[in-house]
């Protein structure tokens, strides 16, 4: 295999498992953080606004290292900066 | 597949771009401006307030609602920065809904300006607030070895700021072309729906987490006796 192919296959490969393995952590965080908000939500429904607020802060900034994994695997995928310096290196 | 509106580009000389993210920018300046001078219009000082009035005060009172619900004692000389950057970043995204707009917060090179700007405003308002020995000296805060790993929470949480706003969007924005090539007639809108609201909570998001280190910045540490000193608010056990 020439160098392009393998950068290919392993880029594949490598989204793949950073948007798999990228879902898991935040998938829970996210669940237990619902969870303990509706908990909260059920024994206070008076302090309703601010645990809204600061669960959707909160989600938020969960949410961000799926989003970071997620930015990876796209550069990964559309712009990868190893592709492109082997695609100019071919056509010199 | 295109990843950001930076590689749309209308026009070229040399090595100056206009590109999309410039353009839409431009054009969500414009409309600010627009709306400003239409407003600076309507705006009355006696009781019979118009419409666009009671829109703007609307508006500016939530917004200074949020900056004090964070912490920040005087919401008022902070409403400039925070507020321009809650509207820029929600009007931004919320223009989505007009078709052949890009979002320009779905480029990196708009969302890092707008977090160095952050990454500037904070230590200005930190060492206005108290300083520049009391505020260079929160640095080593916990104790004298925290200090690289504050200068570097300091760069991180900007370059996390920048990522987070750009990652969201610019998903939303992936999301829905995918969802053009597999399932191209319900789909795209509920999707589209979805990131309207996510652009919203993400410039809300920006907004509060820049307050909330501005607020770090600006009173972390304080005794009670310094708060008391820079408030002008007499607290009732004061006044006997």
């Amino acid at each position: 295999m020439d160098s392009l192919t393998i950068i290919a296959v392993v880029s594949i490969i490598t989204a793949g498992i950073t948007i798999g393995f990228g879902a898991i952590g935040p998938a829970f965080a996210e669940g237990r953080a619902v969870a303990n908000a509706l908990t909260a939500l059920a024994q206070q429904p008076d302090a309703s606004a601010t645990i809204t607020r600061t669960l959707f802060v909160g989600l938020a900034m969960i949410e961000s290292t799926a989003i970071y994994c997620f930015v990876v695997t796209m550069i990964l995928l559309f712009s990868n900066p190893f592709w492109n310096y082997f695609i100019t290196q071919s056509g010199n | 597949m295109q990843l950001s509106p930076d590689e749309i580009i209308y026009w070229q000389m040399g090595f100056i771009k206009i590109n999309a993210t410039i353009v839409f920018t431009w054009g969500v300046m414009l409309m600010f401006f627009i709306s400003a001078k239409v407003l600076e219009r309507a705006l009355t000082r006696n009781n019979k307030r118009t419409r666009l009035q009671n829109a703007l005060e609307t508006i500016v009172l939530a917004i200074e609602q949020q900056i004090s619900a964070v912490g920040l004692i005087h919401p008022r000389q902070y409403l400039g920065f925070l507020g321009t950057l809650f509207l820029f970043v929600a009007l931004a995204n919320l223009l989505t809904i007009f078709p052949g707009y890009e979002p320009p917060t779905g480029s990196l090179s708009t969302t890092l300006s707008l977090a160095l700007c952050v990454f500037v405003a904070v230590p200005y308002y930190g060492i206005k607030q108290r300083g520049l020995k009391d505020y260079l000296a929160s640095y080593t805060k916990p104790s004298f070895i925290m200090l690289p790993f504050n200068i570097i929470g300091e760069i991180s949480r900007t370059f996390a700021l920048a990522v987070r706003l750009f990652g969201n969007i610019m998903s939303g924005t992936m999301i829905i072309g995918i969802m053009l090539l597999i399932a191209p007639f319900v789909f795209p809108v509920v999707m589209t729906a979805l990131g309207l609201l996510t652009g919203m909570v993400q410039a809300y998001i920006f907004f509060i987490l820049a307050s909330v280190y501005i607020a770090a910045a600006t009173s972390a540490n304080k005794t009670q006796s310094q708060l008391h000193k820079n408030t002008p608010v007499i607290k009732p056990s004061e006044e006997n």
